[in-house]
C-alpha cells in the first residue's frame, strides 16, 4: 500500500463506492487467524472467495474474470464473514449463517459444493460418498477436483472429505491446515 | 494482444497519487478531495465497459480533468471564448473524439499539433499528461505544442 496516500480520502472513497452499489467484489485480507491470512471476497449473493496465503494481485485477476472487474478492497462488508469465521476458530460456531456464492462454478461443482454443504461439523465424508450422493458413485477422482477448486474453503467444509482408508489425502490450502481444522473440530485427535 | 482491464484495486492503487496530485494543483487541497472522490466514482461507473487495460493512466486524468472543468465552469462566468466549447478529449468509455470536433481555431493544425494545443492551453494540461494521452512522450508532446503555436502565429499575422 501507499503509505503516502491520505487514509481519510480513501477510505471515503471505498465507502462511497460500497454506499453507491458499483462494486462487483468487495475483498478484505483478514491477517491474523489461526490458519494464517485470509482472502475473504463477497458478493450481492454471498462469500464468494476465501483463500490462504493470498497472492493479492492473483487473486483479484481471478475475482475479476469470475465476478467482474470492479473488485475493490473495503473492510465493512466483510464484517459478517469475519465474525462468523472468528467465532468459528474460537469454536463457537458450528455452520456458517452466511451465503456461499459459487455461481460463477461449472453446474457439476454446484451440485458437488451443495452436497458437501451438508457434512456436519466434527464429521468425514469420504470422496466416494460424496461422488455417490451427486449421483455418480465412480466419480470420486472428479469430486477431489471439485474439491481442489472449492472457492470457499472452511464456509464449504472440504477439510472433512477424505479418502476412503481414512487417509487426509490433500488440501487445496495445505494439508497442515486440513490437520488443524479437523482439529479444531474435534474430528481428528 | 491488449491488455485485460485490471481489476479495479489495481487500477486505484496505480493511479490515486497522480490523480490527486494532478487534482490539487488545479483545485487546490479542499476541492481536489471531492473531485477525487468523483473521478474515482466516474470511473468505477465507466469501468465495466472498458474494453482492454490500454491508456487507463489518460483515461483516468481525462475523467479528473473533465472533472475540473465543471469545477472551474461553476465557479466563474462563461466568456465568448470559453474552454467549455472545446470538445472533451474522451469520453467515459475510453474512445477519443473524432480530430474534427478540436476547436475550429485550431482547424487548420496537423493533428497530433492541434491536440497537444487544445490540451496545453485549452484544458492546462502538463506535457507528461498530454504525452500519456496522446500515447506519445512528454517531448513528442511539447513539441507537438510548440510546432502548433507557431504554425497558428504565422497563420493568424
Amino acid at each position: 500500500m501507499n503509505d503516502a496516500f491520505p487514509t481519510l480520502l480513501d477510505e471515503r472513497f471505498r465507502a462511497a463506492a460500497v454506499a453507491e452499489d458499483l462494486l462487483d467484489v468487495v475483498y478484505d485480507v483478514l491477517e491474523d487467524t489461526p490458519v494464517g491470512p485470509l482472502l475473504v471476497g463477497v458478493t450481492d449473493h454471498g462469500v464468494c472467495r476465501i483463500w490462504f496465503d493470498p497472492d493479492p494481485a492473483r487473486e483479484l485477476e481471478t475475482l475479476a474474470r469470475q465476478h467482474g472487474s470492479r473488485v475493490l478492497r473495503v473492510s465493512a462488508p466483510v464484517d459478517r464473514v469475519r465474525r462468523e469465521l472468528d467465532e468459528y476458530f474460537a469454536g463457537r460456531r458450528q455452520h456458517f449463517d452466511v451465503e456461499p456464492d459459487v455461481r460463477a462454478m461449472p453446474e457439476y461443482n454446484r451440485r458437488v459444493l451443495a452436497e458437501l454443504a451438508r457434512v456436519e461439523y466434527g464429521t468425514t465424508t469420504t470422496y466416494g460418498a460424496l461422488a455417490a450422493q451427486s449421483g455418480n458413485p465412480r466419480a470420486a477422482r472428479a469430486v477431489g477436483t471439485v474439491m481442489n477448486r472449492n472457492p470457499v474453503p472452511i464456509v464449504l467444509p472440504c477439510h472433512r472429505v477424505v479418502g476412503a482408508s481414512g487417509s487426509l489425502t490433500g488440501y487445496a490450502g495445505g494439508l497442515d491446515r486440513k490437520v488443524q481444522l479437523l482439529r479444531l473440530e474435534g474430528a481428528l485427535l | 494482444m491488449a491488455p485485460l482491464v485490471p481489476p479495479f484495486e489495481c487500477f486505484y492503487e496505480d493511479h490515486r497519487a497522480e490523480v490527486l496530485g494532478f487534482l490539487g494543483r488545479r483545485l487546490g487541497r479542499d476541492g481536489a478531495e471531492d473531485a477525487f472522490q468523483e473521478t474515482f466514482l466516474r470511473a468505477l461507473r465507466a469501468y465495466p465497459r472498458l474494453e482492454h487495460g490500454e491508456h487507463l493512466r489518460a483515461w483516468v486524468l481525462t475523467i479528473a480533468s473533465r472533472i475540473v472543468l465543471d469545477d472551474v465552469r461553476r465557479r466563474r462566468p462563461p466568456t465568448s471564448n470559453d474552454i467549455d466549447e472545446l470538445p472533451e478529449l474522451a469520453d467515459e468509455y475510453g474512445r477519443l473524439p473524432p480530430i474534427e470536433e478540436l476547436a475550429p481555431l485550431t482547424d487548420g493544425l496537423p493533428p497530433k499539433e492541434r491536440a497537444a494545443v487544445v490540451l496545453r492551453y485549452g484544458y492546462d494540461l502538463d506535457y507528461d499528461e498530454i504525452g500519456a494521452a496522446l500515447g506519445s512522450t512528454e517531448s513528442a508532446a511539447r513539441q507537438a505544442a510548440s510546432a502548433g503555436v507557431r504554425r497558428l502565429r504565422k497563420e493568424h499575422q
